[in-house]
């Protein structure tokens, strides 16, 4: 009797513990889904004769995010299926923006391997015409490789400096205005920094082309990464350091250039490094100022030199088969310099990370 | 502690080596700031002489014939081509990074958003010459089937119309340049994502928020100008764009309404393919043009950096 009662007050009033659990769609559902609405862009597409792949990759897509969407407002509510519907774009997104990258890396070491060799590294492209086969990049390699040490020599010393005064020294306006400065700076395009040397160094003071205006235009653009970067690493630097070594009467100079400095050199070495990364890449300010050669010029202060990217920007333009193989292999080449230089920057980052923080 | 610090390293600072570097790291701190005033200066100079002998109208002459006696040039096209690509770029380009942001902060599984994170910052580092040649002889072929399609659909709007040559056309490098700034938009994003105060998106789960619901109760209030700065950075990568526009645009001194057929033109992209034909007169009309670019990504980074800074104030005082 008392028990049967329980029994329908259960069901009339007390909500059994079976539905507390809003109801879900089964772990299974959107695979299900997916074979289905892959299915189904598969008959439109035989059915309806479309050729491109895409188009059935695009209708499958569609077909799964609104049935799924569907049905968990159907099951789940609308809640549960507005947080499906978010998902899935979110990770569309992730799909939509891995496309385009796979394919540019893809593009390039397929196309660039072929005619990546020791002749093409180590021949430069004198008395190659555009449409011939053969000729090389060393001309270019080059001076890429002379113009980015030139920039260097010249941004790492100021950016460091910089760096250490904004944490060291700096305060108040002056230091305010470096900071915002040396962010505003970042955003330089690199082809008004060229614009800038141009007035300069080419208009205004009578030189020539020259590797070395390119090399200061690349020095502006690599400044602001090295501030930047050696800051946040230096910020990082455990004040106890400094006041020990202060406390033992050490001079402040002496104190950051023994103590500040080599505890951060890690982290120094990675953004330094990712500077250079981005500057080898950089065509619009070598365009300006370094004009372009075929011949091998190793004098980085006298006359027109090449480099990497002009290269390829050259052999682009030249609009030739054989050109733009020349153009995909440079590309290649240009990309694993970058690359290298990429991974062996965090490589430093890792080896020396655990020592900074100890 | 730092007080005492300070004040024993002002005692020490009396010493001559002392003097000396600080003398030098205040001295490299100023040559940066003067190294950005003489980029004005210098390119302010030049434009002066470039404008005073201009027989056009510098602002909406629709013309570049810098070389020619009288010099007639003005920037209404590149202003226009420099814009509407980095509106199209924008407009991609910030949805999907918010997206690929957010899948790598709170949806990807923990290794998978690791090496993709790591992945991105690499690809940044592709220089743009590389999508330039990508986007002119890989992309530019792909892109006829969708402007037919677009045309076919929209055609009438005549901002979508399309005459099936190739599609060397300012949509093109919208398109190319929202795949350029992607990474940088998504890394500043994804830090910002990942800033959101744990507790806050803890009290949404435990009132049974849904994992979209904690994103659009706590994590996009918390970082709207966090993604507004990482777009202005995006923004202004876009306007300065160089190799990628001169690689993939057909460039001509028209305005065509047409965003799908090529024409057009934009600063960065004149004034490289411009440079090697340009006499003295030429020159300086296009630093005319770079200074006009120049004060564009000024502006748009200069807002960019005010927002993160204003930002970092508020949530240092609500820290």
């Amino acid at each position: 009797m008392s028990e049967q009662h329980l029994d329908t007050t259960e069901r009339g009033t007390a909500v059994p513990l079976a539905t507390l659990r809003p109801p879900r769609l089964p772990r299974w559902a959107p695979g299900a889904l997916l074979v289905g609405s892959v299915a189904f862009a598969v008959v439109v597409g035989v059915v309806g004769r479309l050729h491109s792949h895409l188009q059935w990759g695009l209708i499958a897509a569609v077909v799964f995010v609104a049935a799924t969407f569907g049905l968990a407002w159907r099951v789940e509510g609308r809640r549960h299926a507005v947080d499906r519907l978010a998902s899935l774009l979110v990770w569309a997104c992730f799909l939509v923006a891995l496309l385009p990258l796979a394919s540019l890396l893809y593009e390039t070491v397929r196309r660039g391997v072929p005619h990546v060799d020791w002749y093409f590294l180590t021949h430069s492209m004198n008395g190659v015409l555009s449409w011939q086969a053969g000729g090389g990049i060393y001309h270019a390699l080059l001076g890429t490789v002379e113009q980015v040490a030139i920039a260097s020599v010249i941004a790492i010393p100021i950016g460091l400096l910089t760096a250490v005064y904004l944490v060291e020294y700096g305060r108040g306006r002056l230091a305010k205005a470096i900071t915002f400065f040396v962010d505003v700076m970042t955003g330089i395009p690199s082809i008004v920094a060229g614009l800038f040397i141009l007035s300069l160094w080419i208009m205004m003071l009578d030189f020539g082309y020259s590797g070395f205006a390119g090399a200061m235009a690349l020095s502006i653009l690599m400044m602001p990464i090295v501030v930047r970067s050696t800051e946040e690493m230096l910020k990082l630097v455990p004040a106890e350091l400094r006041e020990a070594s202060l406390a033992l009467g050490v001079p402040k100079w002496r104190t950051i250039l023994r103590v500040v400095l080599p505890t951060a050199i890690g982290g120094i070495a990675t953004g330094v490094m990712l500077a250079l990364a981005r500057i080898a890449g950089e065509t619009a300010p070598i365009i300006l100022l370094v004009f372009g050669t075929n011949m091998i010029n190793g004098n980085v202060f006298e006359g027109a030199q090449s480099s990497l990217p002009l290269y390829v920007y050259e052999q682009w333009s030249f609009g030739t088969e054989a050109a733009y193989d020349r153009a995909w292999a440079a590309a290649l080449v240009l990309i694993a310099f970058v690359m290298i230089l990429n991974l062996a920057a965090r490589a430093v980052a890792r080896w020396k990370a655990p020592k900074a923080s100890r | 502690m730092t007080r005492t610090a300070e004040r024993a390293a002002e005692r020490t600072a009396e010493r001559p080596g002392d003097r000396i570097f600080s003398a030098l790291s205040r001295g490299s701190g100023i040559a940066l700031l003067v190294i950005m005033a003489a980029i004005a200066v210098f390119l302010a100079i030049r434009a002066a002489i470039a404008i005073s002998r201009d027989e056009g109208n510098f602002l909406t002459t629709f013309e570049w014939d810098a070389n020619a006696d009288p010099p007639v040039f003005g920037i209404a096209v590149l202003l226009f081509g420099t814009v509407v690509s980095s509106v199209i770029a924008m407009a991609i380009a910030v949805p999907v990074a918010t997206g690929i942001a957010l899948f790598i902060s709170h949806y990807a599984p923990r290794r998978v958003a690791a090496t993709f994170s790591y992945l991105v910052d690499l690809l940044a580092a592709v220089p743009s010459i590389i999508y330039g040649l990508w986007g002119a002889l890989y992309l530019v072929p792909r892109m006829g089937g969708l402007y037919d399609w677009l045309d076919q659909f929209f055609g009438w709007t005549g901002i979508f119309a399309y005459d099936g040559t190739p599609a060397r056309s300012l949509m093109t490098v919208g398109i190319l340049l929202a795949i350029m700034i992607l990474p940088i938009i998504t890394s500043v994003t994804r830090e910002v994502f990942r800033q959101t105060p744990k507790s806050n998106q803890e009290a949404a789960l435990a009132l049974g928020a849904t994992r979209w619901e904690v994103i659009r109760m706590t994590v996009l209030p918390f970082s709207r100008s966090g993604i507004i700065s990482a777009s202005m950075l995006g923004l202004g990568r876009a306007l300065g764009e160089t190799m990628a526009v001169a690689t993939v645009l057909s460039p001509s001194f028209l305005i065509n309404a047409s965003l799908l057929e090529s024409g057009g033109a934009t600063f960065a992209q004149n004034i490289a393919s411009q440079f090697k034909e340009a006499g003295s007169m030429g020159r300086d009309a296009l630093i005319a043009s770079g200074l006009v670019l120049f004060l564009l990504t000024l502006l748009v980074n200069g807002a960019a950096r005010l927002i993160i800074a204003r930002r970092k104030e508020y949530s240092g005082t609500a820290a």
